[in-house]
């Protein structure tokens, strides 16, 4: 099985998103980066798979330098080779961009895969489109928030979280698959892993290798303004027995909220 | 022309989709176009009444055997001939499990840039502009478009609902031709939770347990509050996902779900803020928790400083007072 897993870098959860208001950007400054939490779902899946039926892991990632980080993350965790697709352009929160880029890449240079690997959703841009583009560029099935994979022989069953319930999906290979948490529960690096990770060379390639021009990148949206979430005004805080207290809330949430 | 995918669930249009229409007919009518729905699947043309409730002029009806259950890249078929056909100048979606598979399948095939998840639309020049949280709400960025169709796809439970008016209108039903092959990805079958819970992105109400609710056993305390409170849900923090005192599906935060619902209920819930990054947006906070300093307190309306095992009982008891007037 030839598997790839696409990553990308964000800011961690625990970050403070500060803006830019004349750039219409985030402040990169002090912001830790890391591997998006569902590509490690991703990333993990790709192992568990390889172990499991035999083949190789390459984990992809378009950004700039910094991105290298990520990638070796990918090969502390086990993959087998990692690529680093240069794009120096900052987030443009258009997942077509991105889509194009990946899908161009598949076409032109890494054209021989069985499963295409993602996290159902970057944390930051929260777009969740990605895999779906990709999927219909290259023509190939879709199965976005997975939490249950099963390949056999070159068709697949799996399950996808909906709204209370779970899809059963099945399908041909190759095809996108997009990982929610759930699915694994992925491994930590290893010290022979971070190792390797290190005297591991990333191949660096170009938009222009992969026969890109920049004007096909095009962003198709355009941000018009950013901006942090209103301050909430601080409410009431009270400090009696619980039954008064019960009774205090109940009486504001008909009256005052009038939400029930 | 604005054009709606209405989604179907278990024989019926999901609200989401009828609030995405009600905001599309809002939209449509400052910009002065028509404002259409299509269905997708397979005997769902008796569907087209709900939509005109909620003022669609049009239903088209795209129906094949092929369709009866959900396929990603089938629908995506049916709908770029329908599209190409008539052209519209925005998409919009429900952001559903479905509308957020579906929608990026179409954008891409269509060539064109989405907008997912939005919060609001405004008409800016007579174009589309919306609002949509980034990094889970702890951001907000607004969008116009460069692409046409301009596409987006519209979070549930946060646009209103039209008054529904007399169903009148016209119904067009098209033969879609697929071959079976393009139809590549299939749902053979749904596996409902037990006891067919309410989504927490779909509820008026969220009850939401941290890490103070203790052990898995306590969570039945939260669901005799979901039974009382009308169209409530079960949401849990991270910590108590990652303890396994429940399933990720209730998980509210950036590595779980975003909610916007009218009341969020927070027990034992310490608010880190990738848990407040899901839920800020909700129109009331309520906060139950033991220690005074606890940040959820910060984005609380009303908290309560206590042992939430001994506020929970008597506040069931109120609940079931306050509701039966």
């Amino acid at each position: 099985m030839n598997l790839f897993v696409f990553v990308k870098r964000v800011p961690d959860t625990e970050s403070k998103i500060k803006i830019n208001h004349e750039t219409n950007s985030i402040i990169q400054e002090g912001l830790n980066f890391v591997l998006s939490p569902y590509d490690e779902y991703a990333v993990e899946e790709a192992l568990q798979i390889r172990e499991a039926k035999g083949g190789q892991v390459t984990v992809f990632s378009a950004g700039p330098d910094e991105t290298k980080a990520i990638l070796k993350k990918c090969i502390a965790m086990g993959a087998d080779e990692a690529v680093l697709i240069k794009d120096d352009v900052s987030e443009t929160y258009d997942a077509l961009r991105t889509a194009r880029i990946i899908s161009q890449a598949l076409k032109t240079k890494y054209t021989e895969f069985d499963l295409l690997l993602f996290g159902k959703q970057s944390v930051g841009a929260d777009s969740a489109q990605v895999p779906s583009m990709v999927a219909a560029m290259l023509d190939l099935p879709q199965v976005n928030v997975v939490t249950k994979l099963e390949i056999e022989g070159n068709s697949g069953t799996a399950l996808r979280e909906i709204e209370g319930a779970r899809e059963k999906v099945t399908f041909m290979l190759p095809a996108v698959i997009s990982a929610q948490k759930g699915l694994n529960e992925p491994r930590y690096e290893t010290l022979k892993g971070i190792m390797a990770a290190k005297r591991k060379e990333i191949p660096v390639v170009t938009l222009e290798e992969l026969g890109i021009h920049p004007e096909e990148l095009a962003v198709g949206l355009k941000l018009t303004k950013m901006e942090s979430p209103p301050v909430k005004e601080s409410g009431k805080i009270i400090e009696d027995e619980p039954g008064e207290a019960a009774k205090k809330l109940a009486e504001f949430l008909r009256q005052d909220a009038k939400v029930i | 022309m604005i054009l709606v995918y209405m989604e179907c669930r278990d024989g019926k249009i999901k609200k989401s989709s009828l609030e995405a229409l009600s905001e599309a007919r809002r939209r449509g009518d400052e910009m002065g176009m028509e404002t259409t729905a299509v269905l997708v699947g397979h005997g769902v043309n008796a569907l087209a009444p709900d939509a005109f409730r909620y003022r669609a002029s049009k239903v088209f009806v795209l129906e094949n055997a092929l369709l009866s259950h959900y396929s990603p890249s089938g629908y995506t078929k049916a709908l770029v001939s329908l599209i190409e056909e008539i052209r519209p100048e925005i998409i919009f979606f429900a952001a559903t499990s479905m509308g957020r598979d579906l929608s990026p399948r179409l954008a891409a095939e269509l060539g064109v840039s989405l907008a997912a998840d939005c919060i609001q639309t405004v008409t800016k020049d007579g174009k589309l502009e919306v609002r949509r949280p980034l990094f889970a709400g702890k951001a907000f960025a607004s969008f116009t478009f460069k692409t046409s169709p301009q596409m987006a796809s519209l979070r549930p439970n946060v646009f209103p609902l039209a008054e529904p008016v007399e169903d009148q209108g016209e119904t067009i039903k098209k033969e879609v031709v697929i071959p079976e092959d393009q139809v590549k990805d299939r749902v053979v079958e749904i596996l409902k939770a037990e006891g067919a819970e309410l989504d927490v992105t779909e509820a008026d109400i969220v009850v939401t347990g941290g890490r103070g609710m203790k052990g898995q056993e306590n969570f039945d305390l939260l669901r005799e509050l979901t039974s009382v409170l009308p169209n409530s849900a079960l949401g849990a923090s991270r910590s108590a996902v990652d303890a396994e005192w429940i399933d990720h599906q209730h998980q509210v935060g950036q590595t779980g779900k975003t909610v916007s619902p009218s009341l969020y209920m927070a027990f034992g819930v310490s608010g880190a803020i990738q848990h407040l990054a899901g839920m800020s947006s909700s129109k009331f906070i309520i906060a139950v928790n033991k220690d005074p300093d606890a940040p959820i307190f910060k984005v609380a309306d009303f908290g309560i400083v206590g042992d939430l095992f001994q506020v929970i009982p008597p506040l069931k008891e109120e609940l079931k007072k306050i509701l039966s007037e």
